[in-house]
């Protein structure tokens, strides 16, 4: 399975050498990337089926706990279904959408390192791998939302995408870390068996919130939903793909997921229905006032991906039923319908529904897929989506009696409004007179139409066959997201029942109020007086808030100043020391146990503080630096009493250089003039002798501290032994601890690449002027 | 500055000095020394050259800049990380030579990397101070 999350990964990256090459007729191998997976997938269907599952784990940072784990049951297979099929038809349609586009490579590199992300986030069988797809996902989605990155609200909407998307990613994080660390894995597998420690923790509620931020926030639920539809700024192909069919179903994936981990309580169960049940209805209504085609399958998608939530938050096994099979119903009828907008956008230009009609006539194909997966959005008997929706009524009807009505209730209207937005998508454009501006519009290339056609036939034949579609695909998903045997059998008639009374009152009404229902700009405008009080709204204040209190911040703390930068941190660090010293308590010295005082010692500090009367005083900067290096000076005679001569050498050599460094720079300075006040100078020195006062206090507490002397012992025996040397200090810089010192003077080398391009580069804009 | 006495001293002090970093970070596996201290000894050396004869005479000793140095050093430490993997051993074991060498004394991968850090040492700072002196 590994190689299935390598691919993509590794194509994506060959593609940034042979960009050039990909953009010819070479572009016709990058289908066959998901084809072949989307086969590997196929092979393991019967296996799965059985209910026998696969699992491969490749050792990564196992100190961490981080390991390429993999694991491939139901649930897992599905997705992986979903995402490499739906992936080969977006990948043989966005080849020719995109065709001749000068990021053509680009586009496709970043798509080919979504799938990669989605399948690992779906294979995952450690919850840390699945968070770092999971991020992965966020991130290629960030790139393929902002494509057109010369269009501002592109990359505006690309960025509102990341940030909720990714800040939901922190969250989730959280909550996997606490979930793990409290179950004492992080293997989901062996997370199974946790399932009683992790729901009687007292903490278990901090974790499936964190874990509802993250799935709410990727899967758009209320009040999250709103970077969807800005989402759609990207070329349709993505939209198709990671906002409908996959990505937008990865926080699906990780509820289904945890359900038998972290699922079965009552807070689990409310809370999802609840967010769903609301973000279902509150959508539905949305895509009814919409007049973009891609906003009314935005708002379509979000409902639906609140039907998903809501029927994992009743979490019988009806319910479990009802949404494994919903999953890939909407996949396929939503994917086509998304394909559909991209076709009739390309040839006519616009995608607003009160402009578009009879396009029938000219794009014959295409209206044969849109009808198809309209119909089977609305649940027509013998499409596919005609079992999803049964199945749905099937799960509220016999959900707890006391609420059976209101929940079933819901579940129709969203289901109306669904059906009518289905049709809106599917059936509007196509319907009434060709208008003469779109009569010379012709069918495009097969390879475009091609696509959303077999998903569509696809939407309609699995709704033939549904015995053999739910057991190879469906009955091993339910089980594998309601944890026990849910015994699954679909069939196209369950006899004349409340089931089939609701679902084609549904249907009817939903075309009455297709019928009905004229969206118009002017409608959408009074929606958006309600714009204020929306969450998107909301979010946007306390963005552009964190934005003022950031400036504000800067402002006050970064003036510029490097005195005052440091001031700010000496005084920081005094505050931090000092709090830290009276925590401690009081200090004894004991002072017969110092070693005597030696009168070259004397002499030394009578020479300090001569240099440090100097340095204050001086009226030239460059006595105050030679002053300075004195200072230094001392420094080392003092370390070479004490016998450390490997610090007396550098310290001395350093300060030789440091001089030098400041000479070279003082000379170019100009003058120097005094503009520190009394006042100013008071302070400095306050701040200065508190810090020097603090430093002492903490070296003579150092002294009375029990002394630990395990790790220079350990040094002093084991330098000759392991590595055969006898300075120690030289020793631990170059054998013990050689990983610091390599990257100590990789250190080194960025400060030296930084003052030479900073000062050529000065000298380079200089001379052009 | 141009002084006859300094620029006379410099002449016969730079090849001193430099003897001088390369003794000490040759003994630096036993006694005080090492690369780094090594590197500012050498890197003084050539300051005090500079200073005595001007930046620009010291870089036509030098023939390369010094920032040429820095990729040379930091390869050699890499390199003497790396290479006990071609023995099959973990990366940064100390290999060493089972018979000392004559006047050099013991060499071992330790050597090589501390030869690293004292060409980035004098590369930084030599890169360093020549850039600011020569900035006009």
């Amino acid at each position: 399975m590994l190689f299935t999350v390598l691919a993509g990964l590794i194509t994506s990256s060959l593609l940034i050498p042979f960009g050039k090459l990909i953009k010819t007729k070479w572009s016709i191998l990058l289908p066959f990337i998901p084809v072949v997976l989307f086969l590997f997938y196929v092979m393991h269907v019967p296996s799965i089926a059985e209910g026998t599952n696969f699992v491969q784990r490749v050792n990564w940072v196992p100190s961490l706990g981080v390991n390429l784990d993999f694991r491939l049951d139901g649930l897992s297979l599905l997705f992986a279904l979903l995402i490499t099929g739906v992936g080969t038809a977006i990948f043989f349609y966005g080849r020719t959408y995109l065709k001749g586009h000068i990021y053509f490579d680009r586009f496709f590199g970043y798509l080919l390192l979504f799938m990669s992300a989605m399948l690992g986030v779906v294979l995952a069988d450690n919850i840390l791998t699945l968070f770092i797809f999971w991020e992965l996902t966020s991130i290629s989605s960030f790139f393929l939302i902002g494509f057109n990155n010369d269009d501002k609200s592109s990359r505006d909407s690309a960025l509102t995408a990341l940030s909720i998307t990714g800040l939901g990613g922190f969250f989730l994080l959280a909550g996997l870390i606490l979930a793990g660390n409290i179950a004492g894995t992080f293997v989901i597998s062996e997370l199974f068996m946790k399932h009683e420690v992790l729901t009687i923790h007292p903490l278990y509620p901090l974790i499936i919130g964190l874990l509802f931020i993250g799935a709410f926030t990727k899967s758009a639920q209320f009040p999250f939903h709103f970077w969807l539809p800005g989402a759609m700024k990207a070329p349709t192909p993505v939209s198709a793909y990671l906002h409908s069919a996959t990505m937008v179903k990865a926080g699906i994936y990780l509820l289904a997921r945890f359900t038998p981990i972290l699922g079965g309580t009552d807070l689990w169960s409310i809370s999802l229905m609840v967010v769903g049940g609301f973000t279902m209805i509150f959508a539905a209504v949305h895509a009814l006032f919409r007049i973009d085609l891609k906003g009314i399958l935005a708002y379509s998608t979000i409902s639906a991906l609140g039907v998903l939530t809501f029927l994992l938050g009743l979490g019988t096994p009806a319910a479990i039923i009802a949404a494994s099979v919903f999953i890939l119903v909407h996949a396929l009828y939503k994917a086509t319908l998304f394909m559909v907008t991209g076709i009739i956008d390309h040839e006519t230009h616009t995608r607003d529904i009160s402009v578009l009609s009879g396009l029938r006539k000219v794009l014959p194909p295409v209206f044969v897929a849109a009808l198809l997966a309209a119909l089977s959005s609305a649940g027509l008997p013998l499409t596919f989506g005609f079992i999803g929706k049964d199945l749905i009524y099937e799960a509220t009807l016999h959900f707890n009696e006391n609420w059976t009505i209101w929940l079933t209730l819901l579940a129709v209207l969203t289901n109306v409004g669904l059906v009518a937005a289905g049709f809106m998508a599917g059936i509007k454009p196509f319907a009434g007179k060709l208008p003469s501006a779109f009569s010379n519009i012709h069918l495009p290339y097969p390879s475009l139409w091609i696509p959303p056609l077999v998903l569509a036939i696809f939407g309609l034949a699995f709704g033939l066959v549904p015995g053999i579609i739910g057991n190879y695909f469906n009955h091993q998903t339910a089980n594998a997201i309601a944890g026990i045997e849910t015994d699954m059998h679909l069939k196209i008639w369950h006899g004349f029942n409340l089931v089939l009374i609701l679902s084609m009152a549904t249907l009817l009404a939903g075309t009455l109020l297709y019928v009905v229902n004229k969206p118009s700009s002017s409608k959408l405008q009074m929606l958006a007086r309600f714009d204020g009080l929306s969450p998107q709204a909301i979010f946007r204040r306390l963005a552009r808030g964190l934005k003022d209190f950031a400036l504000f911040f800067t402002r006050r703390f970064h003036n510029g100043y490097l005195r005052a930068y440091h001031l700010k941190i000496i005084l920081f660090a005094e505050l931090l020391l000092a709090y830290k010293l009276w925590l401690s308590g009081p200090i004894s010295i004991d002072f017969d146990s110092l070693t005597p005082l030696s009168w070259y010692e004397v002499v030394i500090v009578a020479i300090l503080i001569g240099a440090l009367y100097i340095i204050v005083s001086a009226k030239s900067r460059l006595a105050s630096v030679v002053s300075t290096s004195v200072i230094g000076y001392c420094m080392c005679l003092m370390f070479v009493f004490y016998s450390a001569p490997d610090l007396a050498m550098t310290q001395f050599t350093i300060d030789t250089l440091t001089t030098v460094l400041f000479v070279l720079v003082l000379y170019k300075l100009p003058g120097f003039i005094n503009f520190t006040s009394k006042t100013v100078l008071m302070r400095d020195a306050l701040v200065a002798l508190g810090f020097g006062a603090i430093l002492s206090l903490i070296a003579l507490r150092v002294l009375f501290e029990p002394n630990t002397t395990e790790i220079s012992n350990f040094y002093g025996e084991n330098a000759y032994l392991l590595a055969k040397g006898k300075n120690v200090v030289n020793v631990i810089l170059v054998d013990f601890r050689v990983a610091d010192t390599l990257f100590e003077t990789v250190v080194l080398s960025i400060a030296a690449l930084g003052v030479y391009s900073l000062i050529r580069l000065r000298l380079k804009s200089s001379e052009k002027e | 500055m141009k002084s006859a006495i300094l620029q006379t001293a410099t002449r016969y002090l730079l090849p001193i000095l430099l003897l001088f970093s390369f003794f000490l970070l040759l003994r630096g596996h036993y006694f005080p020394g090492g690369g780094f201290v090594g590197g500012l000894v050498a890197s003084i050396a050539f300051v005090l050259h500079s200073l005595a004869n001007g930046t620009a005479s010291t870089m036509k000793i030098l023939g390369y800049k010094p920032i040429s140095l820095i990729p040379i050093g930091l390869a050699i430490s890499t390199v003497s990380i790396m290479l006990p993997m071609l023995f099959n051993l973990p990366p940064m074991t100390g290999l060493w030579f089972e018979e000392p060498i004559p006047v050099i004394g013991m060499i071992g991968s330790a050597l090589f990397f501390d030869l690293g850090v004292y060409l980035v040492v004098i590369g930084v700072v030599l890169t360093i101070l020549f850039t600011i002196a020569l900035d006009e």
